[in-house]
């Protein structure tokens, strides 16, 4: 982990004109996967961003109110949210990622039921708000209170565990740019999501990636909102500073 | 909600693997789909080009192509574009209709292939002859599913 | 809510061959997956996908279990006059969404 934080702070202190090794996922990818993603009509996670729109304006719950109601035209409030999440919670005093923030608003400010983790009315949601931020570059959020999740984030990136001991790391960062069987690992930025990976023939979160790893790696998963996934993300944000975010994304 | 193919295939062999087990098409019922279509009138190799990844990522959606050289006139054009496989459960894959309007034979889709296999495609002209073309495809699967 | 994604240009030049994409949010769910209960899952595909031009089919496909979830079906058509285009998917229930697109053709 020493070791992993170390190289890490080195990249991160290079100044950006410095050559960039990181390379989103789209790069590992062949070109008829990489043409799916770059033409909005024939994304198929744009189903869901077009969905995620009509969402937005309707009025639902207690309130009767719409995400619009309060937050306006999406392209211009919501641009560059996405890629500053996860923040600090004022109300939980605790990391919150987007979807746990949608989440709330639906709850709380709308008075409507909470909608499922991985359901499709949440990713339809958190893709439509993410989609506001693509091309834009990530942008961690700076509170000082995130600080130590992201430590647990970045520990656990390089804590070995499960049944075949290995950790992210040793794929992503050792191994980043090899095979595993006929894939290739990239290097776990998470630029797109959520994405449509083919795999699940759905949309899905980034923490629904992790648990696919995390069984690859035969370990316990880690459940969606939970604090540890929230740090692994925090992590992982930190670490693709700067990279451009490509909410819808497609991956095999 | 979130269980997947791969576990649904899992518990399933605990269950009762012999009543899920799909049977497969096979090139023979691939042939028999396809006299189906053509009415078991012969079939020319040639006048299509047709545009299918060699190797493909992920089964679950691989993009085709299938252009057929045609005037497409009212006299003169491509009634029927068919698409069939060899190893998915069942041999058809879509059959696309066409008509003068069409202006040019031309279709793109996306399938899932179960398997490194044949697909074939045939088109039916408005003179009731038949055109086809074949392309082999290699899939590969991707790692770290949902087990 | 119909959730379809279609290119239709909003206009073109008489006579113009001009390519349509369509994306349709569907899961295609082939019938031939064995459920939690080892059963298998009921089969919920599209089957048919018609255009119609002023009123006229101007393309129409069958689909089987073998086409990707939220299908793609790409394909071209003449522009003859302004007016509306309908696409309709109809599943394997009798089921059938609609969307539209006009077109002006000069
Ligand atoms: C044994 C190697 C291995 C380990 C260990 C591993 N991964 Fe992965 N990971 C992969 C591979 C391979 C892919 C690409 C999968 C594919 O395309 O089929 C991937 C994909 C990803 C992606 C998707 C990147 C994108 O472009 O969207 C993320 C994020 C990710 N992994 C995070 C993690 C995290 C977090 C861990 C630790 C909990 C982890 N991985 C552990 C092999 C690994
Ligand atoms: C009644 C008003 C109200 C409604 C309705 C509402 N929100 Fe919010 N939303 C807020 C407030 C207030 C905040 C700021 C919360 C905070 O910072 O603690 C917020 C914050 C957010 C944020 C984070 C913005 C940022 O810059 O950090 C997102 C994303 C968001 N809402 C999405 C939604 C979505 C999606 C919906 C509809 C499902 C919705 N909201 C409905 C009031 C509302």
């Amino acid at each position: 982990m020493n070791r992993l934080v170390a190289l890490w702070l080195v990249c991160a202190a290079l100044p950006a004109a410095a050559q960039d090794a990181r390379k989103s996922g789209f790069a590992f990818m062949g070109p008829d996967t990489q043409a799916m993603q770059t033409d909005d009509l024939a994304n198929p996670g744009m189903l869901f961003v077009l969905e995620g729109d009509a969402l937005w304006k309707a009025p639902v719950g207690a309130s009767q109110k719409s995400c619009a109601s309060c937050h306006g035209d999406a392209p211009q409030t919501m641009k560059g949210v996405a890629a500053r999440y996860p923040d600090f919670d004022e109300a939980t005093q605790a990391p919150i990622d987007l979807a746990g923030r949608i989440i709330q608003c639906r709850a709380e400010r709308q008075g409507a039921a909470p909608p499922q983790r991985e359901g499709h009315e949440l990713l339809a949601l958190t893709s439509y708000v993410a989609h506001q931020s693509r091309d834009l570059a990530i942008a961690p959020a700076q509170d000082a209170r995130l600080a130590s999740a992201r430590a647990q984030g970045a520990a656990l990136y390089s804590t070995r565990m499960g049944q075949l001991n290995f950790s992210c790391a040793q794929c992503h960062d050792d191994n980043a740019g090899g095979h595993l069987g006929a894939a290739p690992i990239p290097q776990a930025h998470p630029t797109g999501y959520p994405l449509y990976r083919l795999e699940w023939q759905a949309l899905g979160s980034l923490q629904r990636r992790f648990r696919n790893c995390l069984s690859g790696m035969r370990a316990e998963p880690i459940s969606a909102g939970s604090a540890d996934a929230i740090a692994l993300e925090l992590f992982l944000m930190d670490r693709a500073t700067g990279m451009k975010l490509e909410t819808p994304a497609v991956r095999p | 909600m979130n269980t997947t193919r791969r576990q649904f295939s899992l518990l399933a062999a605990g269950a009762s693997f012999a009543l899920v087990t799909p049977a497969r098409a096979t090139p023979d019922s691939m042939k028999e789909s396809i006299q189906a279509f053509t009415g078991g009138r012969p079939v020319t190799d040639g006048r299509i080009k047709f545009e299918i990844s060699l190797l493909v990522e992920n089964g679950n959606s691989v993009p085709l192509s299938v252009l057929v050289d045609s005037p497409m006139t009212k006299d003169n054009h491509v009634t029927r574009i068919g698409l069939f496989n060899e190893k998915n459960p069942m041999p058809d894959v879509a059959i696309f209709n066409l008509t003068p309007r069409s202006g040019r034979a031309q279709i793109a889709t996306r399938m899932r292939l179960n398997d490194t296999q044949f697909i074939t495609a045939i088109a039916e002209m408005s003179d009731g002859t038949y055109f086809s073309a074949r392309s082999g495809v290699i899939v590969t699967m991707p790692a770290c599913v949902e087990e | 809510m119909a959730r379809a994604l279609i290119n239709v240009p909003q206009k073109a030049k008489r006579g113009e061959i001009i390519e349509i994409k369509t994306l349709m949010s569907h899961p295609m769910e082939t019938g031939f997956r064995p459920g939690m209960d080892g059963q298998l899952i009921p089969r919920d595909i599209i089957e048919k996908f018609v255009c119609t031009y002023n009123g006229e089919v101007v393309f129409s496909a069958q689909l089987y279990p073998a086409i990707t979830a939220n299908p793609f079906i790409s394909f071209t058509t003449i522009a003859t006059d302004s007016g509306t285009l309908v696409f309709s998917w109809t599943d394997n229930k009798g089921d059938t969404q609609v969307q539209t697109a006009s077109i002006q053709v000069e």
